[in-house]
């Protein structure tokens, strides 16, 4: 559990989105995070994000399954309990082909898709803290994390200056923990009114 | 709009290369004619033929490709590859001189009196022998004749006309009904042209001019399997020629993103090409029927065990690991590199599709592996050819088609 001191502000367009990111980070300003209604290409370039590494992990999950499936065949049907099928080697490779190739991508897809779900924080009985539940509706929301060498009434002006609105300073969790959004009432998350520090 | 470099010219250097290659071919004919085609024995002479045969035929199926490419994003309404189609369009414009080359030799190899490669044209030989009697319905000279013609002459004219579609409007902007319009024939003449492609280049051709060289056996998936070849192999010439033209600084619209898209076909179509070349191997090896299994026999276990699996090596493996990153798609080396080998690995693959047949002992049955090195020769010839005929429609077209209803898609394509 981390809680940290947050900048949040809202953005009515992504055309205004755009060069308030790149304003932000070129006067230094640490940007936590993005969010908006809907997914927008470049963004991810625009924030200076590196590229996911969701690809490489799903290779190695492709890799695991590969192996899961050969070797447990070749285990079964060389040594475990040899069979004559039609006469065929009992090391009969084309004949597995086909499963190893569906246990290849069953592994690496429900290996990425438990992946990305954690990366995102995703899970069932899981919670998280929100900064703005309109950034599921209508708005886009940019949150900069305070530093200790942040000016804070500089820094809200200079968003403000950007086209931000609504712009706020609170404290968030930003880890998960378990939980229910339906019977948690962890003051952070049902409120509509941010809490404002300062 | 800024100011673009639309005709291309040819560089001189690359005028003496195309027709050095084409000098190499010329000669390797010679020689291989020397040495085989003029002999008397009908054997050495099919080895000639075969040799003229494989490579005709490949090329020919692989420029095709380049216009079903277009055909194919036209019917999705693809804009992304509007930036780079006049590159695809001059590609298949060489299909008229390869369709001549390849017709004559087709005919010629049908209508000789040496029946080594397609010994079904052996009237006095069918009469006793029940496969093919059953078969004489398709495989007998009349039906190969008219069929082949009538495909050569369907694909040049389908071509030339979607061709003539995209030039119509390179002086005259389109308005927004003339653009409807101009989307709906393109969309009209694509379905055509694949209609008829699905008809010869994915069904009745490969069975005709390739499988029926080895007459006594069939595969229903051979066509789709020469298809995949010949179409990935297409997307590889396509993607070197955008490479060229990006390294002389044209192509101005085209970008690392375009080239991505190429690569992924490139990447997709080895791994569709490796399931039909496996779907047809596994099921015979499976069924392990007498019958059916010729075909594998000298390739899996005679002299082409070697050649056999190194097109999988080339053809699957290759591009399943190296074209894999994103990196590698958006690599200008990588992707040359990658476009080189997959041109080879199904150029090979041609060849122990033709070959094993005609080079087979007819007292042994033992098939063996001729030196290849004229008939990589012939194939250098013939990269010569498409690079002249290529670069001459290159140079005669604006190279961005700047009317298209769709640019703009292609100018802000992102993947």
């Amino acid at each position: 559990m981390s809680v940290k001191k947050f900048i949040v502000t809202s953005f009515d367009d992504e055309e205004i989105l755009f060069p308030a990111i790149r304003q932000v980070r070129k006067s230094g300003y640490k940007i936590h995070d993005v969010y908006t209604p809907f997914p927008i290409h470049g963004l991810d370039k625009a924030m200076g994000l590196r590229d996911t590494s969701l690809h490489t992990a799903g290779f190695v999950y492709a890799i695991m399954g590969t192996a899961t499936a050969l070797a447990f065949m070749t285990w079964i049907f060389t040594t475990d309990w040899p069979m004559n099928i039609g006469g065929k080697p009992h090391f009969a490779l084309p004949a597995w082909i086909p499963i190893t190739f569906e246990l290849t991508v069953l592994f690496s897809a429900v290996g990425m898709v438990l992946t990305f779900c954690y990366l995102c924080q995703l899970a069932p009985f899981v919670k998280k803290d929100h900064f703005r539940l309109r950034s599921t509706d209508d708005l886009f929301v940019m949150a900069i994390e305070c530093t200790t060498k942040t000016n804070e009434e500089q820094a809200i002006a200079f968003l403000a200056q950007l086209g931000g609105k609504d712009i706020t300073v609170e404290m968030k969790e930003t880890e998960w923990w378990l939980g229910r959004y339906d019977k948690d009432d962890r003051h952070t998350l049902i409120k509509t009114e941010p809490e404002i520090i300062h | 709009m800024m100011a673009i470099r639309e005709q291309f010219s040819k560089t001189k250097n690359f005028n003496l290369i195309s027709l050095g290659l084409m000098g190499v071919g010329l000669l390797s004919i010679i020689i291989l004619f020397i040495t085989h085609g003029a002999s008397g024995d009908h054997r050495m002479q099919a080895r000639f033929w075969a040799s003229l045969l494989q490579n005709s035929v490949y090329f020919l199926l692989v420029t095709n490709a380049a216009m079903f490419f277009i055909a194919a994003t036209t019917l999705a309404w693809g804009g992304w590859q509007v930036s780079f189609r006049r590159v695809s369009e001059a590609i298949s414009s060489c299909v008229p001189v390869l369709s001549i080359t390849t017709g004559i030799i087709l005919l010629a190899i049908v209508l000789s009196d040496n029946h080594t490669i397609y010994h079904w044209t052996d009237t006095e030989h069918v009469k006793h022998d029940k496969i093919l009697l059953h078969k004489a319905g398709f495989l007998n000279k009349g039906f190969f004749i008219v069929w082949t013609i009538i495909t050569l002459v369907g694909w040049n004219l389908l071509g030339a006309k979607l061709r003539q579609l995209s030039r119509k409007i390179d002086d005259r902007p389109l308005d927004n009904a003339g653009a409807k319009k101009y989307i709906w024939d393109n969309t009209v003449w694509a379905a055509i042209f694949i209609v008829f492609f699905s008809l010869t280049v994915m069904s009745s051709i490969p069975w005709l001019w390739l499988m029926s060289i080895d007459a006594h056996w069939y595969s229903t998936m051979y066509s789709w399997y020469t298809f995949a070849s010949s179409f990935v192999a297409g997307i590889a010439l396509i993607t070197i020629f955008v490479i060229y033209l990006k390294n002389l600084g044209y192509l101005e619209f085209t970008n690392e993103e375009h080239l991505h898209d190429l690569g992924k076909f490139m990447f997709a179509f080895s791994v569709f090409w490796t399931y039909l070349w496996f779907s047809q191997f596994m099921l015979i090896w499976y069924a392990n029927i007498p019958e059916e299994t010729t075909y594998f026999e000298p390739r899996v276990e005679g002299a082409w065990n070697g050649i056999f699996w190194l097109t999988v090596i080339i053809n699957f493996l290759a591009p399943l690991l190296i074209l894999m990153s994103r990196g590698a798609k958006r690599n200008y080396g990588t992707l040359t590199f990658m476009c080189i080998l997959i041109l080879f690995g199904h150029w090979m693959d041609f060849y122990q599709m033709v070959f094993p047949g005609p080079m087979k002992d007819p007292e042994t049955s033992v098939s063996h592996v001729p030196m290849m090195l004229a008939d990589l020769g012939i194939g250098l010839g013939f990269v010569g050819l498409i690079m002249f005929f290529t670069a001459r429609a290159l140079a005669n077209a604006p190279l961005i088609a700047k009317n298209h209803p769709f640019l703009k898609e292609s100018l802000i394509h992102h993947t």
